[in-house]
């Protein structure tokens, strides 16, 4: 038994880690060719490999690599006067915290898996003693019914803490250390401003993030986050339930990401590049990775909490049970690891999304000035957060004692919700199929003379860029 | 010198401020902020003493772009200065040709054409709104930083900038050094269809000015970092002889292409866009205006475009054929930064050349409001009015 | 308890290790050290950099960083709470919205006493 979960152990860290690490190389390249897109550009497509003769440019996916390669590359610099220590122990914590942040997040529902075979049974579908489908789909579950049947749970979070989300709080605190310390052993006036501006910036979010998320804590009745997750598969999506602490914590998770329109700390316009200014190499890499990296991680946060995790509406643990109240339109009985496995990907699918709109924010805001940020913070978004658990507290303890009919509307509205969700997936994932196969049109204006020759030329360059 | 230290003392700001006389324990820090720096707009120096990151004194160095662009005329023929000078603001080199060929031509009494006149008048409002898309460009960068929402703008601006340089490309070869200004007139007549290409790339900016003042002086987090920042007083102002949008933006109605027309503004009425605030908001709310402004001179001017001759002086055949043996005058044009002069001394030695040739660059007489209206901002606000000064560092240093 | 914890300390590790690895290749892949006196000066926009190493800031950063020790521990107590606040009902509700009060009461004063004024 310890090997198994040593051996599941050591699988689900390499998913997390993986997924926050690929994501965020592809975040760059994501960012870098939707900014493009934004500005009309081409974006970044000239890094080129050559395969049997055949130059593959995969629309400048290859160009994180190729900055990777590059940053490990340069030379090693360390100014003289800066701290030794601390500005070799800064880029560490930058980039080692923000792998510990996924420790208690949950990747997907407990999976049961059979304990006497090896691999799990694809096609076992929940049905009666005579093939019938069950009365009632299980909504969710750990494998507690079915441990008699010899099946085990096998929870896809790689540390399932008691204390859930106060593990993330307290390791995301962490992350300013970094940036503090790099700003400070850097023995330069930028840097150390950068490094104030990071610090005091950071903990001003943080007191909001903690705060937004009461309201959520309140209604879900736990600090676990899969058993958020869990109540949001139940009922309604956080989203709904919380909106205004969504965009609370959204605003607090951009601000500590040191995103636009809060990247103070590397003010390129103001402090050349704030607290990283005298780092090169893969040193500057690190914090640059780190920040995408907190990203990726900010955005696996706010899809637990608010967006519904692993949930996909109306999926359940053995099946699809479409039920408004107590009218049940479609009950499908679907095998519990498909189900599972659907909604892995399904939280993941949700971490890009959002990691995508965080790439739209950044390149349509200009930034804040450092005391409207610290205002921001500290006389909008906290006593808003407050209000939020004041308004939160009333309402829900009214509904509650407010009797069964309260309640009962209550379970169609959540039932509604889900089926706005549905709808809406559907829709966007319709959208984007229909846009992928679309044809592309671009208009230019060209007028001048060199322009309009080489426009009658077909273009300047004479191999079409792969854009 | 009154005005300036009653105005200083009027906004708390003390532009002589000795660092010595302040508290020692009291943990300020010197930035030297530029030369090389991302949002100096080129070289340029800030030294900022700050208290936190608060800015008490600003002072700034000038002078690390210095070509001796004057010095150099003195030794090239007249006829040879206008692709010199067309390299001082780099941003709107149609007017500099034009206040230098008017210098000359107003020394040499050479009466322009009317057609000329008019294409000049529609050459500096086209170069007008290419310099204001530019500047919008580049303040949003500022603000916005490189690394973000500030680059959208910045790359859009930069896009309609572009068909305005194909239009100058059309008339005159080159994209940008264009040289098409000469003494009495212009050296390229208008090329069949110019105009409906004007009209087609005008069309272009007009619809997507509104999506720009969207995303600019519309935009609250852009209105925040810039209302009520780096204001400067009209009288201020006008002791600094500070011209153009930065005056206007501050309340002093001034603008010679209207109070003392040249080209063809005594026939095309020019609306001079004025504002009172004298913030950084106020500066670009002005410079938007006269885009929409220009792009309707323009209009006029190509619809009331006269016939004739382009060039009113005997054809130059080789560059010693000028000579101016003595006088002087001055000249002041309405450029996209303010009033951009150029005082000429002829009868120099050889008498091809200028004795003596000075330009007045608006964007240095700009750069002077610096310590005046920097002080009592943090590092951002003095990007931010850096920025809304509009200074262009090649005619400042000259 | 092991099966909880375990799993975390290797995560733990293995992110350090990742990002030892990172810092340790960047060390000895990096390209060749070629100092000089322009590349070794702090970076200070070309010029002569004043001042020197342990440069002093204004006290103002620090004001930020008290409050958010007031704050975040303020918040640490409203977590338990909030966990059991449907057991606890209206009576627990009030009981919070007097502690919050107080939070709201310091927020105000810290306010008016110009604490959240950064720009001066």
């Amino acid at each position: 038994m310890t090997a198994t979960l040593l051996l599941a152990t050591i699988v689900k860290i390499l998913i997390m880690v993986m997924f926050v690490l690929n994501l965020a190389a592809i975040l760059t390249w994501a960012d870098r060719r939707q900014s493009s897109m934004i500005q009309d550009r081409v974006g970044p497509n000239r890094a080129v490999i050559k395969i049997f003769g055949k130059e593959l440019r995969l629309a400048g996916l290859l160009h994180p690599l190729a900055d990777g390669l590059k940053f490990f590359t340069k030379e090693d610099f360390m100014p003289p006067n800066a701290d030794r220590l601390l500005f070799t122990l800064a880029p560490i914590m930058a980039m080692g915290m923000v792998f510990t942040l996924v420790a208690t997040i949950p990747f997907g529902d407990t999976i049961c898996l059979h304990q006497f075979r090896l691999f799990p049974d694809f096609w076992h579908v929940h049905t009666g003693p005579h093939g019938e489908l069950l009365d009632g789909v299980e909504r969710w579950g750990t494998c507690a019914a079915d441990s008699r049947n010899g099946y085990a749970p096998l929870e896809l979070v790689v540390a399932p803490l008691g204390v859930g989300i106060l593990y993330v709080f307290a390791m995301s605190g962490q992350g300013i250390i970094g940036a503090a310390i790099a700003g400070w052993s850097s023995d330069n006036k930028f840097s150390l401003m950068g490094a104030l501006r990071a610090a005091s910036q950071m903990v001003s979010y943080e007191v909001t993030l903690g705060m937004s998320l009461v309201g959520a804590m309140m209604i879900y009745g736990t600090v676990r986050l899969d058993d958020m997750v869990r109540w949001q598969q139940e009922h309604a999506w956080g989203i709904f339930v919380q909106p205004l602490a969504f965009f609370l914590f959204f605003a607090a998770a951009v601000a500590e990401n040191k995103r636009i329109p809060f990247d103070l700390p590397e003010a390129e316009s103001e402090l050349v590049s704030g607290y990283f200014t005298e780092y090169a190499g893969m040193k500057f890499g690190m914090f640059y990775f780190a920040e995408y990296a907190e990203v990726v991680t900010g955005s696996m946060l706010l899809v637990t909490i608010f967006l519904g995790g692993w949930a996909l509406p109306f999926f359940h643990r053995d099946g699809l049970l479409v039920q408004f109240g107590d009218t049940t339109l479609l009950r499908v009985a679907i095998p519990h690891v498909f189900v599972t496995l659907l909604g892995v990907l399904a939280f993941f699918g949700k971490v890009i999304v959002v990691c995508w709109i965080q790439v739209f924010v950044r390149w349509s805001l200009p930034r804040f000035r450092y005391d409207q940020l610290m205002k921001l913070g500290w006389r909008l978004l906290l006593p808003a957060s407050l209000a939020n658990i004041l308004v939160t507290g009333v309402v829900w303890l009214a509904v509650d004692k407010a009797g069964s009919a309260a309640s009962d509307g209550l379970r169609i509205a959540a039932d509604v919700t889900q089926a706005v969700v549905a709808m809406a997936m559907t829709y966007l994932i319709g959208r984007g199929v229909v846009g992928m196969f679309g044809t592309v049109t671009h208009e230019r204006n060209i007028i001048g003379t060199s322009a309009g020759i080489a426009a009658r030329r077909g273009g300047t360059k004479t191999e079409p860029m792969q854009a | 010198m009154t005005v300036l230290t009653e105005s200083a003392a009027r906004a708390g700001v003390d532009p002589h401020l000795a660092p010595a006389s302040l508290d020692p324990e009291a943990d300020l820090m010197l930035l030297h902020f530029g030369p090389q720096h991302p949002s100096t707009h080129g070289v340029f120096r800030m030294d900022l003493l700050l208290d936190g990151e608060m800015v008490l004194k600003a002072t700034p160095y000038v002078g690390y772009l210095h070509r001796g662009v004057e010095k150099l005329c003195e030794k090239l023929s007249f006829v040879q200065q206008t692709p010199i000078v067309d390299k001082n603001d780099y941003v709107a080199p149609m007017t500099n040709e034009q206040a230098l060929n008017m210098a000359f031509e107003r020394l040499l009494g050479v009466e322009v054409p009317r057609r000329a006149r008019w294409m000049r008048t529609i050459f500096a409002e086209l170069q007008r709104i290419a310099s204001h898309l530019l500047w919008l460009g580049t303040f949003t960068l500022d603000l916005g930083g490189a690394l973000g929402g500030g680059t959208t703008l910045f790359m859009h601006c930069f896009r309609e900038r572009e068909s305005i340089l194909d239009l100058f490309e059309e008339v005159s070869g080159a994209r940008f050094h264009y040289n098409t200004h000469t003494i009495g007139g212009n050296r390229h007549d208008l090329p069949a269809g110019w105009d409906a290409n004007v009209e087609r790339a005008l069309r272009v900016i007009e619809s997507r000015l509104g999506e720009y003042e969207a995303m600019s002086v519309a935009n609250s987090i852009f209105v925040a970092r810039t209302r009520g920042i780096g204001v400067l007083s009209g009288d201020l102002a006008l002791e600094l002889g500070i011209t153009g949008p930065n005056l206007r933006a501050s309340g002093i109605d001034h603008d010679l292409r209207r109070d003392a027309p040249y080209g063809a503004y005594d026939e095309l009425p020019v609306r001079a866009c004025v504002a009172r605030e004298g913030d950084c908001l106020a500066r670009a709310r002005v410079r938007v205006d006269e885009i929409r402004e220009s792009i309707r001179l323009v209009r006029a001017g190509l619809a009331g475009l006269p016939d004739g001759p382009i060039c009113g002086f005997k054809p130059i055949r080789q560059p010693t054929q000028v000579k101016i043996a003595g006088g002087q005058a001055y000249v002041a044009i309405e450029g996209p930064r303010g009033e951009l002069g150029t005082f000429v001394v002829g009868g120099g030695d050889p008498a091809t050349a200028p004795h003596r040739l000075k330009i007045r660059a608006p964007s240095l007489h700009a750069l002077s409001a610096i310590p005046y209206i920097v002080p009592g901002h943090t590092v951002s606000d003095a990007v931010a009015i850096l920025g809304s000064l509009d200074p262009i560092m090649g005619e400042v240093d000259r | 308890m092991i099966a909880t914890y375990a799993p975390l300390f290797m995560l733990l590790f293995f992110a350090a290790f990742l990002a030892s690895v990172f810092y340790v290749a960047a060390t000895f892949l990096g390209g060749q050290k070629k100092p000089n006196p322009g590349k070794q000066a702090p970076f200070e926009c070309g010029s002569e950099s004043s001042g020197g190493r342990h440069l002093k800031l204004s006290v103002k950063f620090y004001l930020t960083a008290i409050l958010f020790v007031v704050f975040d521990i303020e918040a640490v107590f409203v977590y338990p709470w909030a966990i059991h606040f449907r057991a606890l009902g209206w009576l627990g509700l009030a009981e919070m919205l007097g502690f919050l009060a107080v939070l709201v009461v310091a927020l105000v004063y810290v306010w008016r006493k110009g604490a959240l004024e950064w720009e001066t």
